[in-house]
């Protein structure tokens, strides 16, 4: 019969139809707004409504997410902050579309290179968000960011005050990769501290 | 399950004595053949020894001395293939004689040569710039042509550390933006028209009827049009609504990608390789790590093969169900099946993204193995998918499309290419399959694991709009099949071969590595001079040499016909212009 | 509803008696209640961008929410250019005459790196780098590519701008012509841009320095 592939065709659209208010009566209350709900609307099993009702609801990011890197200093006992970076250069070195740019400081009396970046730019115009600074940092000095809502008036280059984050808020977005960070780290100490030790004695 | 024996080695040194040799230098391989009996030789190597598809042509610029032209051609049953070259000095005007007379597949790629190295191609039916316009000075692939911006030969650039006080690349310009001219150059003198060569190109006519004069009728699709699908352009000869002649004008979206390359460290390519077909980032990262691995010669980690293969045919069944929708658009059928379309690609991004860390862009291979192991519940959340949401899908399309009356009307009987042209012209891919030969790179020459997996080439034989769709189907189904398989199988253990390093050695030589990406045979032709800078990278994009046959695919149809056949060919500008 | 009280909020006081009948407002308020909240974009897109706003138009992102779902194929119906990705010197002609064509007002989003300031592919021989040397942008939007949900982000934040602006000083609705012509480049050698002539006659003559690595 003429027509029946259109009528086939047309029963796909009305079972979306339907199927918008039979999920929504099944997850009455509970299917907006509600992490459960979100969770729900990006199962395999969702049917209905899909969207997600930004900005009044957001989508969790993964913790892998990556959008613009940021740099990570600790709290110091006295509130200073204690900035990771030891201004290595690998990042600047590995960046596909070069948009690190890093001032090395120098002791001003010997004249020797410090730990310790003086000046730190990004610029998050030429950045392609592709990770490889924060994968290959062997400090963890800098990691992916989670904040997408940075839209401005005017062009974005980061500076160091732009780029310095508290390790609690890397804590916060990244719980996982923080806490193997943190043992790594910790391991590296204790075996460093042994050694001195050992040479000591 | 077959498996693919090297059968016979090619004799070309007893074949043509003293006009082919074999490539001797350290890493290289294939022949070197003469520049005067090129024509011969490529004729032979169709004719009599069946490598029938050529799969790409590439310059290649050893400064100071000599450019090369690489030829590359398989069989389209299966097994490896041919690489030979041709050298010539470097000196203007080079020239070699043109093999689009015997690979008509050849015209665009012999143009681009043209365009950015300045190689001549004698015999050429059309010789103009391709992706810069008429008019541009200089031909940027030579070593010795510098970009506006041109900082250092290689990257990592020294002005970045120790002392890398932040200065735009702007201001280090003369012009203070990304420009320059020759020496004394007037801006008001510029008289050229860099449109009328296009114009010229195309046929026109003028009829008188019965009385009535018609004459012929130009229409310029894009390069801002909603149905090319980004910045395509095609330049079309109209008589009434059928199309008389067309040519396709591209470049729009040319962002330099092997100039750039050839500057990047090894690793640093692999996210450009993202931004390549945007749709399929992680089949874009096989093809490049797979070049640069066999240049490595090391081994990839047996989890992360199978994480590729999920990773890809995932990739790949997003692609064919955006195509679905999109096709639908381009018909007519405003949106809704592109949006649902779209669900099913959301869930597959959410993957991604929780594995790689993006949606699109995924930067997910690494030279042995892949970057990160899948997250806890990502398995499951795929195991989901493809035994239950994709499946009833790919049904859903079946129920929503496939006996649509006013669908079939559109789209059957419009041919858009027999499987003889598509030879000739070097179509691979979905089109080329929906023609009746059965060409998949997973199975004709199989890398990383596929041969493991049992699955069909999914093949159609009409050929036309109507088979071209419904391949995409086919395809998407073999695909869910194939990762039913490997989400069984995958191994525990090391998802990386290597340590983890940002600077890998590549030992001289070159290699091609070339996978089944969801639009064609994707290639990447990499040379390495032991630097940490590969000296080419060239990328043998499947929109590129499928959009060789559009004229011959659309001229004589409707100009609606058209846009649905630029729909089927899958066309992403990304990889279409580099 | 959040926009209802925006547009009830004058500065007056109302008297509770008569909250639940009176409501009053500026004119400005209305008019751009009414213009942020039916912004059409120009179906446009370039490169890999493109494809998350086409997401964000799609299921999930839903762009209808803010009344821009309408994306308009012809510059004439829209308001707003949404340039997602690379700008090319080949294409950079045909953005600035469908600029020109679109009436005002209209509004330019710079989405992603590349079209914010040249992006990954900034040292490449045939890129702009960033939109804005030739068309005013109004919103940038970091990321390669920017997510659907930050897209919206910049939206909103474009929302905000037109929040600011007022029915008096709009430059559509002063003395002269009703909508900014911009010169369209032309493609010589290189990238022409017509209102920088001189300067680039009198650049081009100066005798060719040696490549200077300036280390500023």
């Amino acid at each position: 019969m003429y027509g029946k592939g259109i009528i086939k065709g047309l029963g796909v659209t009305l079972k979306h139809f339907v199927d918008t208010y039979l999920d929504d009566i099944q997850w009455w209350g509970r299917r907006y707004y509600k992490t459960g709900g979100i969770a729900h609307r990006s199962s395999k099993d969702t049917r209905g409504i899909f969207t997600v009702q930004y900005p009044e609801e957001k989508l969790p990011v993964p913790e892998e997410f990556r959008y613009v890197p940021f740099l990570v200093y600790d709290e110091g006992a006295d509130g200073k902050k204690e900035v990771r970076c030891t201004s290595c250069g690998i990042c600047a070195k590995v960046c596909p579309p070069q948009c690190i740019w890093i001032v090395r400081s120098n002791d001003p009396q010997t004249g020797r290179p410090v730990p310790e970046p003086t000046e730190f730019y990004i610029d998050a115009d030429i950045c392609m968000n592709c990770g490889f600074c924060a994968e290959y940092c062997p400090f963890d000095a800098i990691i992916m960011d989670h904040d997408y809502e940075i839209a401005s008036y005017q062009r974005n280059v980061f500076n160091m005050q732009k780029l310095l984050k508290p390790a609690s808020y890397y804590r916060s977005i990244r719980p996982l990769n923080y806490q193997r960070n943190d043992e790594e780290r910790k391991a590296k100490e204790a075996a460093k501290a042994a050694k001195a030790e050992a040479s000591a004695s | 399950m077959t498996t693919l024996v090297e059968t016979e080695t090619l004799d070309l040194a007893a074949r043509f004595p003293g006009s082919a040799a074999v490539d001797t230098r350290p890493g290289y391989s294939g022949w070197i053949v003469n520049k005067d009996r090129l024509v011969e030789v490529a004729t032979a190597l169709r004719d009599e020894f069946g490598y029938d598809l050529l799969s790409h042509v590439t310059g290649v610029d050893y400064f100071p001395d000599k450019m090369e032209v690489v030829y590359n051609a398989y069989k389209t049953t299966g097994g490896p293939g041919v690489l030979f070259k041709v050298q010539v000095p470097r000196l203007d005007p080079i020239e070699v004689p043109s093999v689009t007379p015997i690979w008509p597949g050849a015209e665009f790629q012999e143009r681009e040569i043209w365009d950015l190295y300045g190689i001549k191609f004698t015999n050429h039916p059309d010789l103009r710039r391709i992706l810069m316009w008429e008019g541009f000075e200089g031909h940027p692939l030579r070593k010795d042509w510098h970009e506006p911006f041109y900082e250092e030969d290689f990257k990592p650039l020294k002005s970045r550390w120790p002392d890398g006080k932040y200065v735009s690349a702007e201001d280090k310009n003369p012009y203070k933006d990304n420009l320059q001219f020759p020496q004394n150059f007037d801006p008001a003198k510029v008289t050229l028209d860099g449109e009328a060569p296009l114009y010229d190109t195309l046929q026109k006519y003028t009829t008188v009827d019965a009385g009535i004069k018609t004459d012929h009728i130009i229409v310029n699709m894009g390069p801002q049009h909603p149905s090319t699908h980004g910045v395509f352009r095609a330049a079309v000869v109209l008589d009434g609504e059928t199309i008389v002649s067309l040519k396709p004008v591209m470049g729009y979206l040319h962002r330099n990608h092997e100039k750039i390359g050839e500057r990047n460290t090894f690793l640093q390519n692999m996210p450009y390789t993202d931004r390549l077909d945007y749709f399929n980032s992680m089949s874009n990262n096989w093809g490049y790590s797979l070049a640069v691995e066999k240049l490595m010669n090391i081994k990839v980690a047996e989890r992360a093969e199978y994480l590729r293969v999920i990773m890809a045919e995932l990739s790949r069944i997003q692609n064919h169900l955006i195509l679905i929708g999109m096709l639908l658009n381009d018909l007519g059928a405003y949106f809704t099946p592109a949006l649902y379309a779209f669900e099913e690609r959301e869930l597959i991004l959410d993957i991604f993204e929780a594995t790689s860390g993006t949606r699109m862009m995924c930067n997910y291979h690494r030279f042995g193995g892949v970057s990160r192991d899948l997250p806890e519940g990502v398995l499951e959340k795929i195991r989901g998918l493809v035994e239950d949401r994709l499946p009833r899908k790919a049904d859903e399309f079946d129920r929503l499309l496939t006996e649509n009356e006013i669908f079939i009307s559109r789209m059957k009987g419009v041919k858009v290419i027999d499987g003889e042209d598509a030879i000739k012209y070097s179509v691979t891919g979905p089109v080329l399959r929906a023609a009746g030969i059965p060409y998949d790179v997973r199975r004709a020459q199989p890398y990383g694991i596929y041969d493991r997996f049992d699955f069909d080439v999914a093949l159609r034989h009409g050929g036309d709009l109507y088979d071209n769709y419904l391949i995409r189907l086919d395809e998407i189904r073999q695909s869910i099949r194939i990762l039913q398989q490997a989400v069984k199988q995958i191994p525990d253990g090391p998802i990386n071969s290597q340590k983890p390093q940002y600077q890998v050695r590549v030992p001289a030589g070159e290699a091609y590595g070339r996978i089944e990406a969801p639009k064609g045979e994707l290639g990447y032709y990499v040379i390495s001079t032991g630097k940490p800078n590969p000296w080419r990278y060239h990328v043998r994009a499947p929109s590129f040499m499928n959009i060789t046959a559009l004229e011959k695919m659309c001229v004589g149809k409707k100009i609606a016909d058209f846009v649905v056949i630029l729909g089927v060919l899958d066309i992403v500008l990304g990889e279409l212009d580099r | 509803m959040t926009d209802n009280k925006e547009l009830n909020s004058p500065g007056y006081e109302i008297p509770e008696d008569l909250q639940h009948a009176v409501s009053i407002t500026t004119i400005d308020r209305l008019y751009n209640w009414g213009r942020r909240w039916s912004v059409w974009p120009m179906m446009f897109g370039l490169a890999c961008c493109a494809i998350e706003m086409i997401a964000a138009q799609a299921a999930r992102y839903d762009l209808a929410r803010f009344g821009m779902e309408v994306m308009r194929p012809s510059p004439r119906q829209s308001d707003l250019m949404i340039v997602a990705g690379t700008v090319t010197k080949k294409m950079i002609p045909a953005i600035v005459r469908l600029y020109n064509q679109m009436p005002e007002p209209k509004y330019v989003i710079a989405m992603g790196a590349c079209a914010s300031g040249g992006g990954p592919f900034k040292e490449g021989y045939n890129v702009v780098a960033g939109v804005d040397k030739f068309v005013p942008v109004d919103v940038y939007i970091p990321g390669c590519p920017p997510t659907p949900q930050a897209l919206t982000a910049g939206l909103m934040k474009l929302q905000e701008k037109i929040d600011k602006e007022s029915i008096r000083k709009v430059r559509w609705y002063q003395k002269g012509a009703d909508s900014v012509e911009l010169p369209i480049p032309v493609l010589g050698p290189d990238l022409m841009d017509p209102r920088r002539y001189n300067e680039i006659r009198v650049l081009a003559a100066k005798p060719a320095e040696p490549a200077t690595e300036s280390k500023a």
